[in-house]
């Protein structure tokens, strides 16, 4: 993976060094509040409901073992001995102390990791296909572009003050799992009829209080061309971009405001005026990051083991079925370890289950980890031989869970129970969902499905794109759970369908039953997913079952 | 007809270790919620919450949060006050399990 150069060291030590003073100056009095809130979100730490929380970024999900030690070492000496993997692809850490916090920063510091640009109008981290450098399907592996857009926006002067947060996602292949299409920017690779991989540009995606689908502005990018394109489209978001109202400030609003096409030919005056500046250097320093992200040298083996395993054992039969994805390297796969055991929070890892993946990765793994924005983690490249020692590790530390892409795989931001800005909790929700389908032993029944769970309209748990969304919300000091469905995050990407009024929080789980009984009912086979059911025959079954004639009636 | 006043208590994060705090009558800052002042004068919350916010060495985010007598003193109101007086519920974290032992 990337390794710093000296010029990263530098800037983030000497970032670790001013805040450090900065924390040392709120504390004696020199700083008030006002002045220090600025500072301190740029460095990452917020103050939640009940302690401060720090997030550090963990750029387009990619992260060595030895990082993942380093923080299983914060959890357990600052923290409460876990971390909480975001649908951003960072970690948070839910408690640690202000004056600690600079001896965390330096932490991080020492294995290339900081918490810089987690917060604030600027352009956050990039997210990627979590599969990056793995999947079969993939064109090109989208980190090596992710890196470049990293540097050249880490502390871009011109794009610090921006009219708002700006979020870029990319992925490498024609199966979109970073949910580009909800984006700011989101860029997809495909190729020209000459077979030369370039980007589709998306932009205007976002979800939160209007959630909007990217528009398709460059049907194909030149790779060469991506530094200018992206800085010429923050370029006019920036002139453009309202400052007025924060709720009207991000690009998709810009884009529905201006118009695709006026904002298309904005974009396209800019950059050619931009494109002329770029003299080269950005494709050099391209180069150099590439050979950062070589290939593993992958072992080859037979897989006999891996084939006598899968028929003989049940248990990783199961897992092997749900857990793990195609390898572009027939004998290898990847896999995704679940931090989702049921009814445990999704997306916390115990120190040290950390420690457990970080061995797995080094005994068996090639050193390499992904975190998705999906809360789970993943081994991209193992060999088949050693699916079934990797398998034992996991159940050993209690992630042997087998229900990646089934009910039980939930996003859930971490609503009430930590965020300020929630309206209600979403966690002991998607714990509740959890454990009651596992008791009625329908989850592998229902097979494919996405439950996305957001604490408020910021929809950080992207229930948008839920094939059932759940959002939390505060009716008249209650809390009350809306539902979406039909929502996708693919390249298929679609915003779900509110069902109508929403149900208190004793009356979710309930609800939750009712439509996937319904599907069970409505489905035509077994291999009918829940969304290919929902496309089908629409909203109307699933009203029936929540609200029954009457209802359906009202919510019409 | 001015509307009844809904009492308000103080509250507001510690500044160090982000906790939440209460204003009580004495002017000390408490992790109990049924120690607070209960203010039912929105006069004296405006001048009870500037003092508060004047505190800048020891509390953040001072607000006043609507509130209620019980039988041991102030009760919240709203759920996301009732939550700040205990914790996360996915753990045994925060102030459910650190004033238990006190
Ligand atoms: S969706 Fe709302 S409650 Fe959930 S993490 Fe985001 S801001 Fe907080």
């Amino acid at each position: 993976m990337y390794d710093y150069t000296d010029f990263d060291e530098a800037f983030v030590r000497s970032r670790v060094a001013q805040f450090t003073d900065q924390v040392a100056r709120r504390l004696d009095g020199s700083l008030t509040e006002d002045e220090f809130r600025p500072l301190r979100l740029m460095n990452g730490l917020y103050l939640q409901l009940h302690a401060y929380m720090l997030r550090v970024a963990i750029p387009y999900g990619t992260i060595n073992p030895r990082q993942m030690r380093q923080l299983a070492y914060i959890a357990d000496t600052w923290d409460k001995g876990y971390g909480h993997f975001t649908t951003r692809q960072n970690i948070q850490f839910n408690w640690p102390m202000l004056p600690d916090v600079p001896a965390i920063l330096s932490a991080l510091a020492d294995v290339q990791m900081h918490a810089i640009q987690t917060s604030g109008n600027t352009v956050r981290n990039v997210t990627a296909d979590h599969f990056a450098g793995a999947a079969a399907d993939e064109i090109e592996d989208p980190r090596p572009y992710a890196e470049l857009l990293r540097q050249w926006s880490t502390d871009h002067p011109e794009f610090q003050f921006l009219p708002r947060k700006f979020k870029i996602a990319i992925t490498g292949s024609p199966h979109d799992r970073a949910v580009t299409a909800a984006h700011d920017i989101g860029l997809r690779m495909t190729k020209n009829a000459a077979g030369e991989p370039g980007f589709e540009v998306f932009v205007g995606g976002g979800l939160g209080r209007t959630p909007m689908i990217g528009h398709l502005v460059r049907e194909y990018l030149p790779i060469e061309d991506l530094l200018p394109y992206v800085e010429a489209v923050l370029s006019v978001y920036n002139t453009l971009g309202r400052r007025d109202n924060k709720y009207k400030a991000r690009i998709k609003i810009t884009l529905f405001e201006t118009g695709k096409e006026e904002l298309t030919r904005m974009v396209e005056e800019r950059f050619a005026e931009v494109r002329p500046l770029f003299g080269g250097a950005d494709q050099k320093l391209l180069a150099d990051i590439r050979a950062a992200f070589a290939q593993p040298d992958l072992k080859t083996a037979p897989v006999d083991a891996y084939d006598a395993f899968y028929k003989a054992d049940p248990v990783f039969r199961a897992w092997a079925d749900t857990n793990l994805a195609k390898h572009r390297k027939d004998d290898h796969a990847i896999v995704t370890i679940s931090v989702k055991a049921h009814g445990e929070t999704p997306g916390d890892a115990s120190s040290d289950q950390m420690r457990a993946i970080a061995d797995l990765s080094e005994t068996y793994g090639y050193s390499e980890l992904r975190i998705s924005h999906e809360q789970n983690v993943i081994l991209p490249h193992v060999h088949k031989s050693d699916l079934p020692a990797v398998h034992a590790a996991l159940s050993q530390a209690g992630l042997g869970t087998a229900n990646v892409g089934l009910l039980s795989d939930i996003i859930a931001c971490p609503g009430m129970d930590y965020c300020a800005l929630a309206t209600a909790r979403s966690i002991p929700v998607a714990q509740e969902i959890a454990t009651h389908f596992e008791a009625l032993k329908l989850e592998h029944e229902i097979g494919p499905l996405k439950i996305k769970i957001s604490g408020c309209i910021n929809a950080c748990g992207h229930h948008h794109v839920g094939h059932i969304g759940i959002l939390g919300l505060d009716r008249a000091g209650v809390e009350n759970y809306q539902i979406t469905l039909g929502g996708d995050g693919t390249e298929k990407a679609a915003i779900g369908e509110k069902t109508g009024p929403g149900f208190a929080y004793d009356e979710i789980v309930p609800a939750i039953e009712r439509i996937l009984r319904a599907y069970l009912a409505v489905r035509t086979h077994q291999e009918e997913t829940f969304l290919d059911t929902f496309r089908r025959v629409g909203m109307a079954p699933f009203k029936a079952a929540l609200y029954g004639s009457e209802g359906e009636q009202d919510a019409a | 007809m001015s509307r009844k006043y809904i009492p308000k208590v103080v509250t507001a994060n510690r500044l160090r270790e982000g906790d939440v705090v209460y204003q009580t009558a004495d002017d000390r800052w408490t992790p109990h919620h049924h120690e607070a002042e209960l203010i039912e004068d929105e006069a004296r919350a405006q001048l009870r919450l500037h003092h508060a916010a004047a505190q800048k060495l020891y509390v953040v985010g001072a607000y006043l949060a609507d509130a209620k007598l019980g039988p041991n003193g102030p009760e919240p109101v709203h759920f996301r006050e009732a939550f700040r007086t205990r914790g996360p519920s996915n753990y045994a974290h925060g102030k459910q399990v650190d004033l238990s032992n006190v």
